[in-house]
């Protein structure tokens, strides 16, 4: 018995180990921009972002003055039983008693540093990057030689709001749509029920892609191209045959009785509809909700093509992709701007994750 | 709440002409004063030199607060109408908005696009009618899929989805199940599966930018910042450019495919974990009690249990790797021998203006999804899960 318990322990240890495994290599990614966004610019460009955890460094201890040594740059030199040459001095050598020689400088103004190795970590952070990729201005920059350079800033307080604004009115509008036609569905009786439910169905696995082309002929025509309401009604063309499918689901489910006694007290549907199935109905919509948000929050072909042309309307998601295109070696902003853009649905997510987990469970999984 | 209807019915009984002609008076003014707000709200929007915040602001009111008003004002004037005529139409006012909106967006669409893709690079010409279209020079007929099946890049691009689609479902289901499996027997279920589950809310985008700076390359010599590149320099390797590692094609397409991977394992879990959790207690111990290791128990057991949810996690991530864009867009944009077929839509429709043969990969697109898509839906619909 003793046995089989320890085998069990060690079993349970073994499962924890391979998990806590997968689990580093599945943050590492998001941890290392995450550190990157606060630390310095230049820090970000020279050093990896793990020298924020405790790692060896070279530090210098004291300087010895090559001309005082009698040294000559030009042949092989011999500092402290070490003998090399100028170049390898400059690359640095290393004594057998774990100290470094540094050449610093030219051969004739040059100095050598005594280096040793230390402990260090490098947590110099501060919230710099993230006023750069929001404010838009231009930054002075001072280089650790002393120089200043002008860095460009970005301007991604204006792509958050935009995000916002499109994202908000894209996830309410389908639902209510849907919720409206879901309850048709499942508790009004009218010609063509069936035959347009099934119609819903089928364009479940239409691909997006299929529309865009005709679509945008259409919004050139109708002179839509580059607003708000093109985009919220692109979202909701696209995200709605799902909504319908996944509300009827639900709404279809909800007990006769309530919805029965409610008729017969001379409500309207209307009112039913308002009054009763919406209340009800409101974990399938918050988990509906969650995801349209998620989907439209982070869309970026739907924006591309929708407000591809207008700067001033730019969202998120396109604001970072630009980022990519123009600059890519802008880690700063990068960085930044990633954490900008993954808050709110980080925010979301975790705060409704029940409900997340709840809609991926009843096929919450765009055609 | 039935009492606006009594009042209507007791008013038009008492009979006054005046009161009719209120009635018909309010029945135009209303859903006219109605439009009239919401036009107004899109000028100021599509005009306004307003601050962003205002804008946003009246944005989300307007589009929010406009559909809801839609409605009212629609039940409304349905609802004074004589009964008969209110039974028939309310349920078209209910339904109507979602069967137009899906009409528009992509009923219609497919069979447009799919004229369209019978045409060349400029479409059908706006200024004849459908059977000079036909005629004229400009349609081409099959041409733009034979096109489809030869061009060189459209093969590499069919090439790279097949890969996405084998590799990145296999390892997504993998992972997922894995974990799954994993995080029922830790001690640290709940912490394992929000951190496996978070990089679902992160945007293709934001997950390039994430993996690009894994990816990082400095030429060899200089401190390597992409952590992939250090692990590899400190071990003796030659750093590399890794998606943009021409000399492994095809393979340097797995480097993108990891990053979906990355995306999706956590919606298998989560999907994997809730079916591993449905499988009764009872029968696994019987299973240990007739001497079954955790692998046999694991493959004989839990496996042959929770094979529909199997399925259906894998044709969702199929569909969803056919369709892939953003990630190759932004990572490569479709360079390096990365193009998969969504970009390539792109590419023919945006770039090289060319509608029709980006109808005709559309199309195929559509065609590819289909098959798979049926599957999955009658799995759903077989497992009832809402």
């Amino acid at each position: 018995m003793r046995g089989q318990k320890q085998r069990k322990q060690f079993g349970k240890f073994l499962v924890n180990l391979t998990l806590l495994f997968i689990i580093i290599i599945w943050t590492v990614p998001t941890l290392g921009i995450f550190v990157s966004s606060f630390r310095n610019r230049t820090k970000i460009d020279t050093t990896g972002w793990w020298a924020v955890l405790p790692h060896r460094e070279w530090q210098a201890v004291s300087e010895l003055d090559p001309k005082s040594l009698g040294l000559d740059p030009d042949g092989i030199m011999e500092i402290e039983g070490i003998s090399g040459t100028f170049d390898e001095f400059r690359a640095g050598v290393e004594t057998p008693d774990g100290k470094r020689l540094t050449w610093l400088g030219n051969k004739r103004l040059g100095r050598i540093e005594v280096q040793e190795q230390v402990w260090a970590v490098d947590w110099d952070f501060s919230l710099d990057n993230y006023r750069q990729v929001l404010g838009g201005q231009d930054f002075e920059f001072k280089r650790p030689d002393g120089t200043v350079e002008v860095v460009p800033g970005d301007n991604m307080i204006n792509a958050f709001l935009n995000s916002l604004a499109v994202a908000i009115p894209s996830t309410v509008i389908p639902i209510l749509i849907a919720a409206f036609a879901a309850y048709a569905f499942a508790w009004m009786k009218f010609p063509g029920r069936r035959t347009l439910f099934i119609m819903v169905v089928a364009l479940l696995v239409v691909p997006l892609q299929i529309a865009l082309v005709p679509i945008l002929r259409d919004y050139k025509a109708l002179n839509l191209n580059g607003t708000f309401l093109a985009i919220w009604l692109a979202h909701t063309g696209f995200g709605l045959a799902l909504a319908t499918y996944l509300l009827y689901n639900y709404i279809s489910q909800l007990p006769r009785d309530i919805l029965e006694s409610a008729f017969i007290d001379g409500a309207s549907h209307f009112t039913v509809f308002t009054q009763l199935v919406m209340p009800l109905s409101l974990p399938a919509l918050a988990s509906f909700a969650i995801f349209q948000f998620l989907w439209v929050w982070n869309d970026y072909l739907v924006a591309l093509i929708f407000l591809g042309g207008n700067p001033e309307f730019e969202l998120v998601t396109q604001r970072m992709a630009a980022i990519v295109g123009a600059r890519g070696q802008d880690w700063h902003l990068l960085t930044a701007g990633a954490f900008v853009s993954m808050l709110l649905p980080l925010i979301v997510f975790f705060s409704l994750q029940r409900f997340f987990v709840r809609g991926l469970l009843a096929g919450s999984v765009k055609g | 709440m039935n009492l606006p209807s009594n009042e209507v019915r007791r008013q038009t009984s008492s009979g006054g002409i005046l009161n009719k002609i209120g009635h018909v008076f309010l029945a135009v003014v209303i859903p006219l004063v109605s439009f009239f707000i919401l036009y107004l709200g899109f000028l100021f929007l599509r005009d306004s030199k307003a601050s962003r915040e205002i804008i946003v602001l009246v944005a989300i009111i307007w589009g929010v607060g406009g559909v809801g008003l839609l409605y009212w004002v629609f039940n409304w004037l349905v609802e004074k109408l004589p009964d008969p005529w209110k039974g028939r139409l309310l349920p078209f006012v209910f339904v109507g908005p979602a069967v137009a909106i899906l009409s528009w967006y992509l009923a219609v669409p497919t069979l447009r696009t799919f004229y369209i893709s019978l045409f060349d690079r400029n479409g059908p010409p706006a200024d004849l009618n459908f059977i000079q279209q036909l005629l004229s020079g400009s349609f081409v007929g099959p041409a733009n899929y034979i096109a489809v099946f030869t061009e060189d890049l459209m093969l590499q691009a069919f090439r790279n989805n097949l890969m996405w689609i084998v590799f990145g479902s296999t390892f997504s289901v993998i992972f997922g199940l894995l974990i799954a499996v994993l995080a029922d027997r830790s001690s640290f279920e709940k912490l394992a599966k929000s951190l496996i589950f978070l990089p679902m809310a992160i945007s293709f985008v934001g997950a390039s930018i994430i993996w690009n700076f894994i990816y990082e390359y400095r030429p060899a010599g200089e401190t390597q910042i992409g952590l992939l590149n250090s692990i590899i320099t400190s071990m003796g390797g030659a750093p590399q450019a890794w998606p943009q590692w021409v000399a492994v094609a095809p393979w340097n397409n797995l480097f993108l495919i990891v990053i979906v991977v990355w995306l999706q394992a956590g919606f298998a879990m989560v999907l994997f974990s809730a079916a591993l959790k449905g499988i009764p207690e009872e029968m696994l111990e019987a299973g240990r009690i007739d001497g079954a290791n955790e692998f046999q128990i694991f493959f004989r057991i839990m496996l042959p249990s929770i094979q529909g949810t199997l399925i259906s996690v894998w044709t969702t991530i199929v569909i969803f790797t056919l369709k892939i864009f953003d990630v190759v867009w932004v990572m490569t944009g479709g360079q390096f021998g990365t193009h998969v077929i969504a970009t390539q839509f792109y590419r023919q429709t945006f770039t090289n203006r060319n509608s029709g043969f980006g109808s005709a990969i559309a199309i195929i697109l559509l065609v590819a999804v289909i098959p798979v898509m049926f599957y999955n839906l009658k799995q759903f619909r077989e497992q009832e899960a809402f």
